[in-house]
């Protein structure tokens, strides 16, 4: 090949790659109008399990299997409530129920039939390496650690920056160890269910604070909801792995992550006891152990038999060998509902019923 | 040195000024040799540290452990009548074959616990492996053959001694009584280890051994491809009018600040842009390799235009003059001389951005192409995912087979970009001309 043809076929390509450009704005736009595949939005925490879920409903059906993106509860709400048609997700996953707002905005956009399924939930675990002895710790003992700001020791009801460096400070029992603890960042909902479920528990023990959470709502959040930022709380990113290895090779430090990498790991990592109640399947599922979260997912009604298999879909997440006690995302680390909780939600579901507006 | 240029009367004076400088000035240089040789040998070190580590860690993702069974494959167990249709084929009960062939092995086996602690040696994929089986010939059923299937991630990561099998048994995962069965059954042939076609052959799956990195590689080469056939002749195009055919005016140096600019901007902000302009006005479908190659060489098409201005700006003038000269056209002129004698230049430019956008993620994330796909994609409007995207996702995940497959995933990527470097190596030097 000399020189000349390639520079003549360089001009050729810039004459067809206008023309691909065109193309690509017109004749594509109607690939979108028939859409044969279920998509899937939201949550990362439910995403190890649906994504389970949907694959084996891809395996075993001449459905094709769903497309799940991992955007986040929030994100994933917004693109679900964004409207009715084929661009649109057909499921959202969130590990939270949905907001009012949120509710309002899908009503707002059309999206006015919303399937509401609790499909279990997921314990968020505190732990250290092996090698390191058990730790049992209050929810008191965990805000006490970790809030910005913390209650004065001497008793008053008023609140120092917290001036905790090690555990045994905090109480006599604890081992003589600085405060060293590996946790997600802000951007993460593992600590937004953290702070939720954790500090505020721990929060609520002080009752001068709990008082708070009806006079001065804001003010009782910036309490309970703040991490200290001195260096104790180490944000080790949204990796929950990662942690578990920094936890490997950090013996004293301790770290937060979901249950199922507990479960997964649990020759190198162990569980901190929480209010005397050791993470487990049984403690999460029975609401013994406090700090656990339930895992939604939401449903377009409009998109049933608009989209295939998505009455096939739900069938398949709902049957006892998915979500039941010995199924197979319970082996992932999901812990199920307890019997009566699935046998109506899944009536429910198996009735297509629409989930009723929020109080 | 040179005496006779040196003035007779500061003769002595100078030379003995250079003499006392002279020691510290090759000390000098010598230094500053040491420090690049330091920063050099430094990266290598860390570029070798790096390589030898992904390595390491995914070299064993090549290898999976099978175990030998003697499976049944009767009508009964697997739920299936005479005759059965494709979607009963699907969904018949594998599961139970592969159970009854496990119990069939170890018949000491009785307990529920113990049953259910066998059945974990085997991977949740197996079944899929004879589902495809019998799809593809359902002459099978009824018949009973030795199958080599998948085993289990914990069997798996025993097999390669990534177990500690000193701890006590409580902290393992993988328990005595299976350890035992994984030893009877390598005492008797029948678990090895073979190599990991399933990483090549398969798409994405939450079964580390059934995970392969198939899609995420088809994915990435169609987004590439639509990449190129838009960046590069449009960016080519764009270079050749500004260099040299566009007047030197307040616009042209307005649009060269603006391409400079571009060429810095973060590349999620690509994606906001093709979320709003693709996805949300065009209509395009998410999650495809399609919008995916436009959002990307809107990223890559300000540092192709760059580096190909400055492969054009780099040919002599006198090329030009010559042709002029002769009576060329200035089309003539610059398509056939000065593109040619550019085009080495411009191909590195290529090859740059080519490298950034096959490694990029952020602007993806926007567009829908981070998400679990589990089929290959076959065409440009087909959901996909990329390499990079890939990775990123197995890093992700609890199961420690993902480990190893991260690092095997990030193996693929390195030898995806390498491969695509040595092809721009060998255009480069096809084309090279020197003066």
């Amino acid at each position: 090949m000399n020189l000349r043809t390639i520079a003549s076929s360089t001009y050729a390509a810039i004459v067809a790659a206008s023309v691909t450009a065109s193309l690509a704005a017109s004749g594509v736009a109607s690939a979108q109008n028939a859409r044969d595949q279920i998509s899937i939005v939201g949550s990362s925490t439910v995403y190890p399990f649906a994504t389970v879920v949907a694959e084996r409903f891809g395996q075993t059906t001449e459905f094709k299997t769903p497309k799940i993106e991992s955007t986040g509860s929030g994100g994933g709400m917004k693109l679900f409530c964004n409207g009715v048609g084929v661009g649109h997700p057909d499921v959202t996953n969130s590990s939270r129920r949905i907001k009012q707002s949120e509710y309002d905005n899908c009503q707002a956009n059309g999206v006015t039939e919303i399937i509401e399924v609790l499909i279990g939930y997921d314990g968020i675990a505190i732990a250290n390496s092996s090698s390191g002895d058990q730790l049992s710790l209050t929810l008191a003992e965990v805000f006490l650690a970790l809030g910005k700001n913390v209650p004065n020791p001497d008793g008053s009801e008023a609140l120092i920056e917290n001036p905790y460096t090690r555990w045994n400070e905090i109480n006599a029992d604890l081992p003589d160890a600085a405060i060293e603890v590996l946790g997600p960042p802000p951007t993460s909902g593992t600590r937004d269910a953290f702070a939720e479920l954790a500090l505020e528990g721990g929060c609520n023990t002080f009752d001068w604070i709990a008082a708070l959470a009806k006079s001065d709502k804001d003010n009782y959040k910036e309490i309970c909801h703040t991490m200290r930022e001195d260096g104790a709380y180490i944000e080790a990113g949204e990796n929950d792995n990662l942690i578990v290895q920094k936890l490997e090779a950090n013996p004293d430090a301790l770290g937060i992550f979901g249950f199922s990498f507990l479960d997964q790991n649990s020759d190198i990592v162990q569980a901190s006891m929480i209010d005397d109640v050791e993470p487990s399947f049984e403690s999460i599922s029975d609401g013994s152990y406090p700090v656990s979260r339930p895992l939604y997912f939401y449903v377009k009604k409009a998109h049933i038999g608009v989209i295939p298999g998505i009455a096939e879909y739900l069938e398949e997440f709902t049957s006892e060998a998915a979500w039941g006690e010995e199924g197979y995302l319970a082996d992932k680390g999901m812990i199920p509902l307890n019997d009566d909780e699935r046998h109506t939600a899944a009536d429910d579901v198996a009735a297509l019923k629409p989930m009723s507006p929020l109080n | 040195m040179n005496q006779e240029s040196q003035q007779p009367s500061s003769r002595g004076s100078a030379t003995e000024l250079v003499r006392a400088g002279l020691k510290r000035r090759y000390a000098r240089e010598k230094r500053f040799r040491l420090y690049g040789l330091t920063a050099i040998f430094g990266s290598l070190a860390f570029l070798a540290v790096l390589i030898i580590s992904i390595t390491v860690r995914g070299l064993p993702a090549f290898q999976q452990t099978f175990i030998q069974l003697d499976v049944t494959l009767d009508a009964g167990t697997l739920g299936l009548t005479d005759n059965p249709d494709n979607a009963a084929l699907l969904k018949a009960n594998y599961n139970g074959v592969i159970k009854k062939a496990l119990l069939a092995s170890f018949p000491d086996v009785k307990k529920r616990n113990d049953k259910k602690a066998l059945y974990k040696l085997m991977s949740k994929g197996a079944q899929y492996d004879l589902q495809r089986k019998l799809i593809a010939d359902p002459e099978l059923i009824g018949q009973s053959k030795t199958y080599w299937l998948p085993a289990g991630d914990d069997a798996n990561g025993y097999m390669k001694g990534i177990v500690d099998t000193t701890l006590p048994e409580k902290k393992r995962r993988f328990k005595d009584n299976q350890i035992a069965w994984v030893e009877t059954l390598k005492s008797e042939k029948r678990i090895a280890q073979r190599f990991n076609k399933t990483f090549f052959e398969r798409g994405d799956s939450r079964e580390p051994e059934m995970a392969g990195i198939r899609g995420a590689l088809f994915g990435s080469i169609l987004t590439l491809f639509v990449t190129l056939m838009l960046s590069f002749p449009v960016a080519v195009a764009a270079a050749i009018y500004l260099e040299e055919f566009a007047p030197k005016n307040k616009w042209t140096d307005l649009i060269e600040v603006n391409i400079n600019n571009l060429a810095a901007v973060p590349s999620i902000v690509f994606g906001l842009l093709g979320l709003a302009v693709f996805i949300n006005f065009f209509h395009l479908p998410r999650s495809a390799p399609l919008v995916g190659g436009l959002v990307l060489s809107l990223m890559t098409l300000p540092t192709i235009i760059i580096s190909s201005r400055a492969a054009l700006k780099s040919v002599p003038p006198s090329i030009r003059d010559a042709a002029l000269g002769l009576g060329a056209s200035r089309l003539q002129v610059v398509f056939h001389h000065v593109l040619p004698l550019a085009l080495p230049g411009i191909l590195t430019g290529t090859i740059i951005g080519m490298a950034q956008a096959l490694g990029e993620t952020a602007p993806l994330l926007m567009i829908g192409m981070v998400a679990f796909i589990v089929d290959v994609p076959t065409s440009l409007t087909d959901p996909a995912t990329v390499l990079p995207v890939q990775i990123f996702q197995w890093a992700d995940l609890p199961e420690k087979g993902f480990v190893e497959r991260t690092s095997a995933a990030i193996m693929v990527l390195l030898a995806f970009l390498i491969a695509m470097n040595a092809f721009a190596v060998m255009l480069r030097r096809k084309f090279e001309r020197k003066w």
